[in-house]
């Protein structure tokens, strides 16, 4: 018996054995290359030296870095909520008793397949030609000039071409959740008369709050990953308004000589990524827990 | 989308007759599809538009054209190479999800089999699954570097780099549906005297066909419409995926909107056919690996 299992656990040491090599030559050891940049003043060729701390000061006094860090959470808070309100409406809509029910969920779905850098190019069409058309037809002040063209809205172009795509996942999910709630939950708490809105809070709400952790968690991460939609519609513009964190390290890290610079700036990037997730997961599996 | 009238108007309907069908709702959820519609309107139009009848204004632009021409598409196809460019994205794609079903499920079964017993298979999960956390933009510049001393800053880079990063999810995944599928059956086979090895391949890969599904889809939407990873790894090589073409292309459309239109359109068909076929499997992939995860 012994043996046998021993042999068992030789052939599922064989199984694990191509992933893990592939996981350590691509991940772990381009994370550690990439941690030990950080440390040098290397611009991507050439020699370099070490330079101690200096990228991680020069990091918190960097103004280009500042305004992408800004930029970024700007966009992902405001993403995040955005998202996680309308697919989670959209989910109810959805999951209720209503006609074409198949059709409208599958239309609903299909910002999702699509590639964010040509619905990107397409949106860009849409803010630069048809909405200021609106505008000077409708006599809007506001949407006459192209809202990708100001430094104070940009932001905003780009966030509403990242809902658009993300809120398809995020129902999925939400309606997967519905349909674990039991019916008869509802008619017991129509019974005791309570109310719509009391339903939802104190029914429907905490019933989905697993899923509403695996949303936000994934819509955090993917919304601070943000890339193909700027480079797209803005490229960072204007004057850097829209410069998002993985931009800023693919642009300067790649092309403008900064690698060990960029490399710090990855760094921190990661550690606030994990940071965010962490908090997000204890948060939700607190609320949990008190269910 | 208007939200608020979805939670007025959804409850009652649920709550006190389960055959009503609730005809407002369906009305706003079909004017809310607009949303998703309109652009790809937008984009069809332009697309069949010739330049002569295109102007950059609502008007113009939205317009149903006089005459439809795929002269548009004919010339987009030989601007931005696409035969070449789709089957690219259908080599990487295709070879991702191969290695992915292979090398993820393997390693899933076994960490899944293996984790109670053996500590060490416990931290490699862990290990793997963290991987998750790790943002492109940190493995970007040093895989860079990476690929070109290997050789592989090519398409088959990109393809092992793909199995790298969806590793984490799908051993996930996998390893999570096993808890689903009894010891008991292996215990038979193994007692019938097939190896652990043979007993995965004929009795425990076949019976995970709905997490396979799952992987599949979750691995083809990232893969087939990622940008990034061809970008900075297959710079120096002449060829390009499907979306990598857009990118690389668009200052030779110039100002020339309707060919613009029929590239991007070119570039979303492929993805558009695969979601109407294998829509059901894609939503339900989905859901799946949502609450399996």
């Amino acid at each position: 018996m012994k043996h046998k299992l021993s042999s068992r656990t030789k052939t599922y040491i064989v199984m694990i054995l191509p992933a893990l090599i592939l996981f350590v030559a691509f991940n772990t050891i381009p994370l550690i290359t990439g941690a030990f940049y950080s440390f040098t003043n290397y611009r991507g060729y050439g020699s370099y030296e070490f330079v101690g701390l200096r990228n991680y000061i020069d990091l918190f006094q960097d103004a280009r870095v500042g305004q992408s860090y800004l930029f970024t959470f700007k966009y992902a808070i405001a993403g995040t909520v955005l998202v996680n309100l309308i697919s989670l409406l959209l989910a109810m809509g959805l999951n209720s008793k209503i006609k074409a029910k198949g059709f409208l969920r599958g239309m609903y779905f299909v910002p999702n397949v699509l590639g964010g850098l040509v619905v990107g190019y397409i949106f860009s069409f849409l803010f630069t030609y048809i909405i200021p058309t609106l505008g000077n037809a409708l006599n809007i002040e506001f949407l006459k000039n192209s809202i990708l063209a100001s430094e104070d809205w940009a932001w905003v172009g780009v966030l509403i071409v990242g809902v658009w795509q993300s809120v398809a996942m995020n129902t999925i999910i939400y309606i997967s959740g519905l349909q674990t709630i039991p019916a008869d939950i509802y008619e017991a708490s129509s019974i005791d008369g309570a109310n719509k809105w009391q339903t939802f809070t104190k029914l429907t709400l905490p019933m989905l709050v697993p899923f509403l952790s695996i949303n936000l968690v994934l819509s955090t991460k993917n919304m601070l990953m943000v890339f193909d939609q700027i480079v797209s519609l803005t490229k960072g513009g204007p004057s850097q308004s829209t410069e998002s964190i993985s931009y800023l390290i693919y642009r300067n890290g790649m092309d403008g000589g900064q690698f060990g610079f960029q490399s710090a700036n990855a760094v921190l990037f990661f550690v606030v990524i994990v940071t965010i997730s962490v908090i997000q997961m204890k948060m939700t599996s607190k609320k949990e827990e008190q269910l | 989308m208007s939200g608020t009238d979805i939670t007025k108007t959804k409850k009652p309907a649920k709550i006190k007759k389960d055959n009503h069908i609730n005809i407002p709702l369906t009305i706003v959820l079909f004017i809310g599809c607009l949303t998703v519609i309109f652009p790809l309107y937008m984009t069809v139009i332009i697309a069949l538009k010739s330049p002569a009848e295109m102007t950059n204004d609502a008007m113009g632009a939205l317009s149903f054209p006089k005459t439809f021409s795929l002269d548009n598409f004919a010339e987009a196809m030989r601007v931005t190479n696409f035969g070449t460019s789709l089957l690219n994205s259908v080599i990487i794609t295709g070879a991702t999800i191969l290695l992915a079903l292979i090398i993820h499920s393997m390693a899933g079964y076994a960490i899944g089999r293996a984790m109670t017993r053996h500590k060490s298979f416990k931290f490699i999960y862990f290990y793997i699954v963290s991987g998750m956390f790790v943002p492109f933009a940190i493995l970007m510049m040093p895989l860079v570097k990476q690929t070109a001393i290997l050789g592989i800053d090519n398409m088959f880079g990109v393809i092992i780099l793909y199995v790298v990063f969806y590793m984490p999810m799908n051993i996930m995944l996998y390893s999570g549906y096993l808890k689903n599928i009894p010891l008991a059956m292996e215990e038979a086979a193994s007692i019938d005297g097939a190896s652990t090895w043979r007993t995965y391949w004929t009795i425990i890969f076949p019976m995970m066909k709905p997490m396979h599904a799952t992987v599949a889809v979750l691995t083809a939407l990232g893969t087939w419409n990622d940008v990034m990873t061809p970008l900075v790894i297959m710079s120096g090589s002449e060829n390009t995926t499907l979306p990598l073409a857009q990118l690389n292309f668009q200052t030779q459309f110039g100002t020339n909107y309707n060919l613009a239109f029929a590239s991007y359109l070119l570039a979303l068909i492929p993805i558009l056919i695969f979601y109407i076929f294998c829509q059901k499997q894609i939503i339900g992939g989905i859901a799946n690996g949502a609450v399996k995860g």
